[in-house]
């Protein structure tokens, strides 16, 4: 059968155009529907009052600080490990097999389901070291999903940065060390920044790492030995269970709201930083 | 040595500490799950537990078949989602988009990406399963209510990692086949689409491990309901949910069980995840 080439471009290029389109709307679809919903419910009162009987009534101020609490720590945790394994990768060494496996170890840590990391931080942090249900476990166990994102921007950033600026610093008699803390580094920081940002976003949205090693108490955190329920969490267990769908649309708002923040600081850090060495 | 050269060294020393970090994070991980989960199949039969079809935990009865199966039916039905979408808009975007347009829709499709799994398995509860018990009938909670959104979910997995590929082909190549007087879509289909396949493949696979991982979302839309499926209307459990539902509660062997369920997951994933890089490198060495 023979059909017209320009006959078929077209066809072909109006269907591609119409799946892109259908991808776009569902995502400014899910966003609509979810702030629509949960717009209403947000008020200066339900962000700062705690959640009674359950998270039925009230705000949900202590899920607030309990997914910042969680967040701060796992990003304190995997910043300086990802910065640290991203200077060595592009700074310190040539492609060998130490690099290999290093990437090999990031890549596969990166595919890993986040229930796995629940499943292992609920073993070793939460039953092994009796940290129990804890900031602190939450904590490390985020901070193991998020790092081969920080290793991988961050390598990405420091990669970009020209080489003749390492060099006049060399030339200047500087070392390796110095010449990463002065000069590589802050060229480098927005790009390690946008991956750190991107990763407190990982953190903010992740449920089923969080629920079996930070648990799900509503209290406000006291220490990091205090379990603490986040807005993910908080926001699965009204809907699952039925417990207040106002609740949960204007939790889910929250969310959603703090993801665009997120994102689109990224993606306009990200661009300026490419911007200046491309 | 100097003071200067000594410290020089220590740092290249701790650095090396540091980036073997992910590595042994990783042995650690494997470690514990296996520690955790091999003892209990290895007792009971690594039979039973691969292609037993009972699930009752407490009575020694540890059959995970219905789950493996679940996992592979979503999967797969998200793959028949995600892919056609995927692919259409990763070659939209790189060959027939103008470029003002593929800058504004691809960070908006990798926001796709960042939004929270859970609010993904809500929309699924409130739009999608009421739908199909409305129209196709059943519970609602099922294979194909799981399939769409995890469809949805794979999609930006699958459409950055391709156009990096399709971007990665030079543009002599589509230039020396425009040249001949081939359309941009014969082009595409003849020369670009081969030169990353690769890629593409690449792209599909990780997807593919994001669908299998993914866990919130499905135990949201799925049934759960352990028992094999015969139509994509029927609810199903996935390896993932089977974990996370029981975990809260389980002690003793049902907790071992839970954590066997968890190895046979972690080893589809490093199975893939190893395809999906020694694809990826062979497009890269290409």
């Amino acid at each position: 059968m023979y059909v017209n080439p320009r006959l078929e471009q077209r066809v072909v290029q109006s269907i591609l155009w119409l799946f892109t389109a259908i991808t776009v709307f569902i995502l400014f679809y899910i966003i609509f529907f979810i702030l629509k919903n949960g717009l209403p419910v947000l008020n200066y009162q339900f962000l700062t009052t705690n959640p009674t009987d359950m998270g039925k009534s009230g705000g949900i101020y202590s899920t607030i600080i309990g997914t910042i609490a969680l967040t701060i720590g796992a990003i304190l945790i995997a910043t300086p490990l990802g910065v640290g394994t991203a200077i060595y990768l592009t700074e310190y060494t040539l492609e060998s097999k130490i690099t290999r496996v290093i990437r090999f170890g990031s890549e596969c840590l990166a595919g890993i389901p986040s229930i796995i990391f629940g499943l292992f931080g609920f073993i070793l942090f939460v039953t092994k070291l009796k940290f129990g249900w804890s900031i602190l476990s939450g904590s490390l166990t985020l901070a193991f999903m998020i790092l081969p994102t920080i290793i991988r921007t961050s390598e990405e950033a420091l990669k970009s940065v020209p080489y003749n600026l390492r060099e006049v610093s060399f030339s200047l008699g500087g070392t390796k060390w110095q010449t990463v803390t002065k000069v590589v580094l802050p060229s480098a920081l927005p790009g390690i920044v946008t991956g750190v940002i991107l990763s407190v976003g990982r953190s903010i949205s992740e449920t089923a790492a969080v629920i079996f090693t930070a648990g799900s108490a509503l209290r406000i955190p006291t220490s990091i030995f205090s379990s603490s329920r986040t807005m993910a969490v908080h926001f699965y267990i009204l809907a699952r269970e039925g417990i207040s769908m106002p609740n949960a649309y204007g939790t889910a708002a929250v969310l959603i709201i703090a993801i665009l923040i997120i994102n689109i600081t990224a993606y306009r850090l990200m661009h300026k930083f490419m911007k200046k060495y491309s | 040595m100097t003071t200067l050269e000594r410290n020089e060294k220590l740092i290249q020393l701790a650095l090396l500490m540091i980036a073997l970090s992910a590595i042994s994070i990783l042995a650690i991980i494997t470690l514990f799950i296996f520690k955790e989960g091999m003892p209990i199949m290895f007792k009971y039969g690594v039979n039973k537990f691969l292609f037993g079809l009972d699930w009752y935990p407490t009575e020694q009865s540890f059959g995970l078949l219905p789950m493996i199966i679940g996992s592979l039916a979503v999967t797969a039905g998200s793959l028949i989602i995600g892919i056609p979408f995927g692919l259409a808009c990763a070659i939209f975007l790189t060959e027939f988009s103008s470029l003002r347009l593929r800058q504004i829709i691809k960070p908006i499709i990798e926001l796709l990406a960042g939004i929270p799994s859970v609010v993904y398995g809500f929309m699924g509860v409130i739009i999608l399963v009421p739908f199909i018990r409305e129209h196709l009938g059943g519970s609602g909670l099922s294979v194909l209510a799981a399939s769409i959104i995890l469809g949805i979910m794979i999609l930006p997995t699958i459409i950055s990692i391709s156009i990096d590929s399709l971007q990665a082909v030079p543009r002599s190549y589509r230039e020396g086949s425009i040249a001949l007087g081939a359309t941009k879509w014969q082009t595409t289909k003849m020369v670009t689409l081969p030169s990353a396949k690769s890629g593409i493949i690449a792209s599909i696979i990780l997807g593919m491990g994001r669908a299998i991982g993914e866990t919130m979302a499905v135990i949201m839309i799925a049934g759960n309901a352990v028992s094999i499926p015969h139509s994509v209307l029927d609810p199903v459990r996935t390896l993932t949910s089977n974990i996370a539902l029981e975990m809260g509660y389980a002690s003793g062997e049902h907790r071992q069980a839970l954590f066997a369920t968890g190895v046979i997951l972690f080893i589809i994933i490093m199975i893939l995840n190893t395809i999906a890089n020694a694809t990826a490198a062979k497009q890269r060495t290409k």
